[in-house]
């Protein structure tokens, strides 16, 4: 029963993926018809202004969203399940501080100013960052608990947002570069990026999806893992790799979006269960559709100019979330 | 003498030795109570004293009763003693908002920054600079509003056939993520040099006090201080549970919805004076719990070390070097340290 009607659900979400990915290629300051988004699509190699726009601005731009929104999807799903706790998402490891002091430092240090040119300190900090609060986790007593990891995360997140804050506030030129990498968008990469990472995202992927079962046996409590034969400081180890390989993507190529994996994962919950393989995968999709879907709007919400796929996440994504709060009282067990 | 320690004796025992605990207990309190009084002071000394014009401490009295030097005046008067009163008293209300905040709502991460309190304030208080181009006292008026409205819209939003704690945290996260693109929104848009004002705003500053607004915080703080410390007994009676509660005569919900209400109202008006400080809220009462060695609310314990936290952090941040660092980072930088290490310790922090 439950099964139909989350393979319902997944063909669904496929169709509006779809759906969402063409009308992101044709739509836009300048709206293509149907026909001249075919003669683009087929002839990639002509140079007329409708190949320049399809090909050479919405296409790079429309595979960043799908692949950060996707990596966000799982990571957020694969957080949750690894803190048992519906607040968690990826940001909560550290991930986006790490990458945020990373990227102050390649501008600050380096005078590297390019989307591009951030994608490889955003990963190296964002995988740093969750490291560090993975061993605090480990050092402590009782191994990486969940309650412990939240709290180190939160910690470690503070005490780097300061550093950060601090070079901003004591170097103009820093701070009016980051401004517009804090802010998470999709323009502006190339296809060459999102290939770069591409890799980290499919391994990231991957682990998810062989997690998921480990996830599923973690969620009875630590000791019934145990007893039911589940080494459970390694899949713990697991699937925090998942989550800094897809997080740490996401990073590197779209800024720092979190709120993309909370309001997934919220989403897929109702219809998947408890199962995780099947909650990690439909996250991933719906994830993927609301970062296209929000960089979509971003384009019409405030003529002349866009708003970043970042901001119009956090002002559609919150009243969506508050909606499915208010629908089934979530349960919060840290 | 072994034999006259018998049956007669085994009674009373376990009920002096019951006393005995509560006394130690009590005297700990005493002493976590009088040791973070004495800091806050010591820090107040240092503070008062040390910098470009140094002070000798036996001076103190004298300036403050108008006896001193015009130098001495300037110093003293004009711009140490504003600074670190403000600081004292936006510890002391962030510290108790934090511990409202993590009784009422049972969550150790529950706390004004997290929740979009903070984040309510900060948007409103942005946009008030960069849209408005707003200056003096529009600035922490609009902090004042924006923080009483996202709390309203968040208790509004999360009442559903009645209060519950989890939702109340859940909506408060969604309404500071709707609050923090906002903020992105703002600073990307407006011109750099404004945006990084702005931005040292929503860090939580108190190197620039006026004193009208020192005194509003001072004023609040005369009526909400001791409803918090009215508060400390129906909250731990709630401790035990809702049942036990009503039995006893506390109406939970209405215990719960006072106590949000008033951990918002102490947020609120720090946040509007001082900015959001980082952290403070958040760290002060698993400190305090820490150091008097039980749970509940302590109220007094973390609203001192609120305020011992916020003026030491701002007697380095003055004392950083050239750039004025905002006491916000300061407190960001050395008291999540502390939380990281209280992790790693055997009797780690778990609630």
């Amino acid at each position: 029963m439950s099964s139909t009607r989350v393979a319902t659900t997944v063909v669904a979400c496929l169709v509006a993926l779809a759906l969402l990915t063409l009308l992101s290629l044709a739509l836009g300051a300048q709206a293509l018809s149907p026909a001249q988004l075919v003669h683009a699509l087929s002839h990639p190699l002509r140079d007329d202004p409708a190949q320049r726009i399809v090909i050479g601005l919405r296409l790079p731009r429309t595979v960043v969203a799908l692949v950060a929104g996707a990596a966000l999807g799982l990571a957020g799903a694969v957080m949750q399940g690894v803190t048992r706790n519906p607040l968690a998402d990826p940001g909560l490891l550290g991930v986006n501080a790490g990458a945020s002091l990373a990227v102050v430092t390649a501008i600050g240090v380096f005078g590297i100013t390019t989307a591009s040119g951030y994608i490889w300190f955003a990963f190296g900090g964002a995988a740093i960052a969750a490291g560090v609060v993975y061993a605090i986790g480990v050092l402590g007593p009782g191994g990486a608990t969940p309650v412990k990891l939240a709290l180190a995360g939160a910690a470690l997140t503070a005490t780097l947002t300061s550093i950060v804050t601090l070079v901003l506030l004591a170097h103009l030129d820093v701070f009016q570069q980051y401004r517009f990498w804090q802010v998470g968008s999709v323009s502006g990469r190339s296809l060459h990026d999102v290939g770069v990472v591409a890799p980290f995202a499919a391994a990231g992927a991957l682990l998810a999806i062989i997690g998921g079962r480990m996830l599923d046996v973690l969620a009875l409590g630590d000791d019934a893992a145990r007893g039911l034969g589940l080494n459970v400081p390694l899949a713990r180890a697991l699937c925090a790799v998942a989550v800094v390989l897809l997080a740490g993507t996401a990073t590197s190529i779209a800024g720092p979006i979190v709120f993309v994996g909370l309001v997934a994962t919220h989403a897929a919950r109702p219809i998947t269960g408890h199962d995780h393989r099947r909650l990690i995968a439909l996250a991933g999709l719906i994830g993927a559709g609301l970062l296209v879907a929000s960089d979509l709007i971003g384009r019409f919400i405030a003529p002349p100019g866009e708003l970043e796929a970042g901001v119009v996440i956090a002002i559609i994504g919150a009243p969506v979330m508050i909606a499915l709060i208010r629908r089934r009282g979530a349960v919060m067990t840290a | 003498m072994t034999t006259q320690l018998g049956v007669t004796d085994a009674a009373p025992a376990p009920a002096a030795a019951v006393r005995r605990a509560l006394a130690v207990g009590r005297r700990r309190h005493a002493l976590v109570i009088a040791a973070l009084a004495a800091m806050v002071v010591v820090v107040g000394v240092l503070s008062l004293t040390l910098g470009a014009i140094p002070v000798q401490p036996w001076r103190l009295p004298a300036i403050v009763v108008g006896q001193g030097t015009p130098l001495e005046d300037l110093a003293v008067l004009t711009l140490r003693l504003p600074r670190w009163t403000t600081g004292a008293l936006v510890g002391v209300a962030l510290g108790m908002a934090g511990a409202l905040f993590q009784t009422t709502l049972r969550n150790p991460l529950a706390s004004p920054d997290i929740l979009g309190v903070s984040g309510g304030a900060s948007l409103a208080a942005v946009t008030a600079m960069l849209v408005f181009h707003a200056n003096g006292a529009g600035v922490p008026l609009a902090a004042l509003v924006g923080g009483a409205v996202a709390a309203a819209a968040i208790g509004l939003l999360s009442w559903r056939e009645g209060f519950a704690g989890q939702r109340f945290v859940l909506i408060g996260i969604a309404v500071a993520f709707l609050a923090s693109g906002g903020l992105s929104y703002l600073i990307t848009r407006a011109d750099v040099r404004a945006a990084q004002q702005a931005l040292a705003w929503t860090v939580g500053s108190v190197s620039d006090p006026s004193w009208p607004e020192t005194g509003l915080l001072a004023i609040a703080l005369v009526v909400l201080v001791p409803l918090t410390l009215w508060l400390g007994v129906p909250l731990r009676v709630l401790a035990l549970g809702s049942d036990a509660a009503h039995g006893l005569g506390v109406r939970p919900v209405a215990t719960t919805v006072l106590a949000t209400a008033v951990g918002v109202a102490l947020a609120s008006v720090a946040t509007a004076v001082a900015g959001p400080v980082a952290f403070v809220a958040f760290v002060s009462a698993p400190i305090a719990r820490r150091l008097v060695g039980a749970g509940g609310l302590q109220p007094v314990a973390s609203a001192l070390t609120g305020a011992a936290l916020v003026t030491a952090a701002d007697f380095i941040a003055a004392r950083l070097g050239d750039f004025q660092a905002p006491v916000g980072l300061v407190t960001g930088v050395v008291g999540a340290p502390y939380l990281l290490w209280l992790l790693t310790r055997k009797d780690g922090v778990t609630a």
